[in-house]
C-alpha cells in the first residue's frame, strides 16, 4: 500500500498526474476516437452524398461523370412525377406521426401514471419486444395479415403502408412520451383535479402543454424514419411509389446514382426543415 | 350529551386504508368544526398524510366515511368537493403564469372573466403577492411559491382548505414567518384549515386543535394546552415536547403513588440548597449529569437517586455559561407542583385506536 505514495517516478503516475494538471489534453484524447468517427465515416458520407448529387451519368456507358451539374436538381423540381412522390412520402410520414401520437398518448400515460411499478417494468420490456425482432419478418406479417385472404385482408397498397409503418414506429413514440410522463409530477395531475378540473381538461391544460416536447421528439423519429422507409412500401404498398423508392430504383434498375443522390437530399432537407421548426418547443432536449 | 354541536366542517366516521398488507390507517373518527384551525401531528408513516389525502379525494378509503359539512362525499371525486389543497411540493403549473394559476380554478368554474381577475388579484394581494402575476413559478422563491399554492387554493373559497406540510420546504427562518402569517391569513378569511404536519412546535403555534397521530391511528384530540401539557399517551408525551416520565420504583419513592407520570421539563425547579419544598409540591434528589447551555435557556439533564432520570429546563435569568456548566455533577433537588404532573396510559403497546 505504501508503494503507491513512494514510487511517484512510475511513468503512469505521471502521466496520470500531467493528464489531471492538463484537462484540455485529457479532453482531446477521450473525444479523439468518436470525433473522428463523426466526423469521417457520418459527416464524410453525408458530404460524398451531397457531392454525388451534382454528377451525371453518361447516358451510353452509365458510367458516373464528374462534373458540377445542376440538372439532376432541375429533374428533380420541374419532374411532376417527383413532386407528387415527395408530397405523397411526406403526407404517409405525416399520418403515420399523427396514428403513432394517438395509440402511444394513451399508452404511454397508463404505463407512466396508472401501472404499479412492477406492471411498468413489464410494459416497458413489451414495448420495446418489437424493436428486437427483424424488421423485415414484422413487415412480411403485416403482409400476411393484410393479403386478401389474412387476418385483415385489407390489401396491399398506401393504406396498407400508413398502418404497418405505424405498427413499425409505434415504440419509438411511446418511449419519449412515457419519459416525458414519468417527469411530470402526480402532484400536478392532484392539483388538476383539486382546483375542479375532469379528465379532459387536465388533459388538455396540464398534461398535454407540459409533455409536448416529448411528443413532437417522438414525432421526430417516426416522421423521419417513415420518410425514408423503402421497403415497407415494396412489401405492402403494391404500386405505391415513396422517396425511399425512388433513391432504390435509381440504384438499382435505372443505374443512375447521382440521381439517387440528388432524391436523397430530399428527405434530409425536409428534417433539416422540421428540425429548425420543432427546435423552439424544447423538443430536442427530450430526445 | 345535550350540548350543542357546532357545525362539523369535515367528519371522518371509522376511516380506514389499506396499500395490501399495510395498514396505513386504522380507522379512525375525527371531527373538525368550521372556521378551526386544526392540526394532524404525527411522524412519517402515522396515517395523516393518507387521512388528508382521503379527504381531499385523491385516495378512497377501504372503509369508512368523509363527510364535507354534513354531506357524504365518501365516493367523490376530487373536483366534486368543496375543498382546496395546498401540496408540500406546492404543485403549481410550470407553464402558466402566476395569475394563471391562481385563476385556474375559477376558469375551470367559468367564473366571468372580470370577476375571475378580480378574485384572483385579490387572493394575491391577502398573500402579500401584487406585482408577481405574470412571473413564472420557477421565477420564484420558495416562500413566493408557497403563497401563490395558498392563492390559488384561497381564491374557490372551499369550506375547508387542506395543507399537506405546508413550511416543509421551507428554511427556518421562512418557516417562522409563515407561521404568523398562515396564522393571520386564515383568521382573515375564516375558512377551516386542516394541515399536515411533523413538527410539534407548528402545530403547537399554530392550530386551534391537533389530533396526535401514531400508526394509523389517532392518541389524542386536544388544544395544544392540552396536548401539550396533558399528554394522554406516553407517545404523545414523546413526541410533543421533550419525554419527561416518572415511573415504576421511582414513582412509588418520589410520588407515594403507582403507575408512569409525566411533568414537562420547564416546570421542574433546579434547588440547589436546602429550600424546603411547600406543601403542594412533590421533591426529587439527584446528581446532574449533563448542562446543556443554549442561550436563553439551560437544559440540566438529572439522574434521580430514587432511579429514571429527568430533563429540567431552566431559564437563563442572570446564569450564564460560565455559572450553569460549572454544575456537572452537583447534587440538587428538582421541585415541583403536584398539578403539573400527570397520569399517562401505561407505557404503551402503540395504541390502534378504532
Amino acid at each position: 500500500m505504501t508503494t503507491i505514495t513512494t514510487t511517484a517516478a512510475s511513468p503512469r503516475r505521471r502521466a496520470a498526474s500531467f493528464l489531471h494538471r492538463h484537462a484540455g489534453v485529457r479532453l482531446s484524447l477521450l473525444l479523439s476516437a468518436p470525433l473522428a468517427w463523426l466526423g469521417l465515416a457520418y459527416l464524410g458520407a453525408l458530404a460524398a452524398l451531397l457531392v454525388t448529387a451534382f454528377w451525371s451519368t453518361d447516358v451510353f456507358t452509365g458510367d458516373v461523370v464528374k462534373v458540377f451539374t445542376w440538372a439532376n436538381f432541375t429533374d428533380l423540381v420541374t419532374g411532376e412525377v417527383y413532386r407528387t412522390v415527395a408530397l405523397r412520402s411526406i403526407g404517409v410520414a405525416a399520418a403515420v406521426t399523427l396514428i403513432d401520437l394517438v395509440v402511444a398518448f394513451p399508452m404511454a400515460f397508463a404505463m407512466a401514471k396508472l401501472a404499479s411499478p412492477r406492471a411498468q417494468r413489464w410494459l416497458v420490456i413489451a414495448v420495446l419486444t418489437p424493436l428486437w425482432a427483424s424488421y423485415l419478418v414484422k413487415a412480411y406479417a403485416w403482409r400476411v395479415m393484410l393479403s386478401s385472404d389474412g387476418v385483415l385482408g385489407w390489401g396491399y397498397g398506401l393504406t396498407a403502408t400508413v398502418v404497418t409503418l405505424s405498427y413499425l414506429w409505434l415504440p419509438y413514440m411511446i418511449l419519449p412520451i412515457y419519459a416525458g410522463l414519468e417527469r411530470l409530477p402526480n402532484s400536478l395531475l392532484d392539483a388538476a383535479g383539486d382546483l375542479g378540473a375532469r379528465g379532459w381538461r387536465t388533459f388538455r391544460t396540464v398534461v398535454w402543454p407540459l409533455t409536448f416536447p416529448a411528443a413532437v421528439a417522438g414525432s421526430i423519429f417516426t416522421f423521419s424514419l417513415s420518410l425514408g422507409d423503402y421497403i415497407t412500401v415494396k412489401i405492402v404498398g403494391g404500386k405505391t411509389q415513396l422517396i425511399g423508392n425512388v433513391v432504390y430504383d435509381n440504384i438499382g434498375a435505372a443505374n443512375n446514382l447521382p440521381f439517387a443522390a440528388a432524391v436523397a437530399t430530399v428527405p434530409v432537407v425536409i428534417m433539416l426543415v422540421y428540425l429548425a421548426a420543432v427546435r423552439r418547443t424544447g423538443a430536442l432536449e427530450n430526445l | 350529551m345535550f350540548q350543542v354541536m357546532p357545525d362539523q366542517a369535515v367528519s371522518l366516521r371509522g376511516l380506514r386504508k389499506s396499500f395490501g398488507p399495510v395498514e396505513a390507517v386504522a380507522g379512525i373518527d375525527l371531527d373538525v368544526a368550521d372556521g378551526e384551525f386544526f392540526a394532524m401531528l404525527g411522524p412519517s408513516g402515522s396515517g395523516k398524510t393518507t387521512v388528508l389525502r382521503m379527504i381531499a379525494g385523491f385516495e378512497s378509503p377501504t372503509a369508512g366515511t368523509v363527510e364535507l359539512g354534513g354531506r357524504d362525499v365518501t365516493r367523490l371525486a376530487p373536483f366534486e368537493r368543496d375543498v382546496n389543497t395546498v401540496f408540500q411540493d406546492y404543485a403549481l403549473f410550470p407553464h402558466m403564469s402566476v395569475l394563471d394559476n391562481v385563476e385556474y380554478g375559477l376558469r375551470v368554474k367559468k367564473v366571468p372573466r372580470a370577476e375571475r381577475r378580480e378574485r384572483a388579484l385579490a387572493a394575491l394581494r391577502s398573500v402579500r403577492l401584487e406585482g408577481f402575476e405574470k412571473r413564472r413559478p420557477a421565477q420564484l422563491s420558495g416562500g413566493q411559491r408557497q403563497r401563490v399554492a395558498l392563492a390559488r387554493a384561497l381564491v374557490n373559497r372551499p369550506r375547508v382548505l387542506l395543507l399537506d406540510e405546508p413550511l416543509g420546504a421551507l428554511d427556518l427562518k421562512l418557516r417562522e414567518e409563515m407561521q404568523v402569517e398562515l396564522k393571520a391569513i386564515q383568521r382573515e378569511v375564516g375558512i377551516t384549515f386542516l394541515f399536515v404536519t411533523h413538527d410539534q412546535e407548528e402545530a403547537l403555534t399554530m392550530s386551534d386543535r391537533i389530533a396526535v397521530f401514531n400508526q394509523g391511528g389517532i392518541e389524542q384530540v386536544g388544544t395544544p394546552a392540552e396536548v401539550y401539557e396533558r399528554p394522554a399517551t406516553a407517545f404523545v408525551a414523546a413526541f410533543v415536547g421533550t419525554s419527561n416520565l416518572i415511573s415504576g420504583d421511582a414513582a412509588r419513592a418520589v410520588l407515594g403513588r403507582e403507575g408512569t407520570f409525566s411533568v414537562r421539563p420547564e416546570k421542574l425547579r433546579v434547588v440547589l440548597g436546602e429550600e424546603p419544598p411547600g406543601p403542594d409540591e412533590h421533591e426529587a434528589a439527584g446528581v446532574i449529569r449533563e448542562v446543556v447551555y443554549a442561550g436563553p435557556a439551560t437544559r440540566f439533564v438529572v439522574d434521580l437517586d430514587a432511579g429514571g432520570r429527568l430533563i429540567a429546563l431552566q431559564q437563563n435569568l442572570q446564569a450564564s455559561s460560565m455559572d450553569v456548566t460549572g454544575l456537572r455533577g452537583a447534587r440538587v433537588r428538582l421541585v415541583w407542583n403536584r398539578r403539573h404532573e400527570f397520569p399517562i396510559d401505561a407505557p404503551a403497546e402503540p395504541v390502534a385506536a378504532g
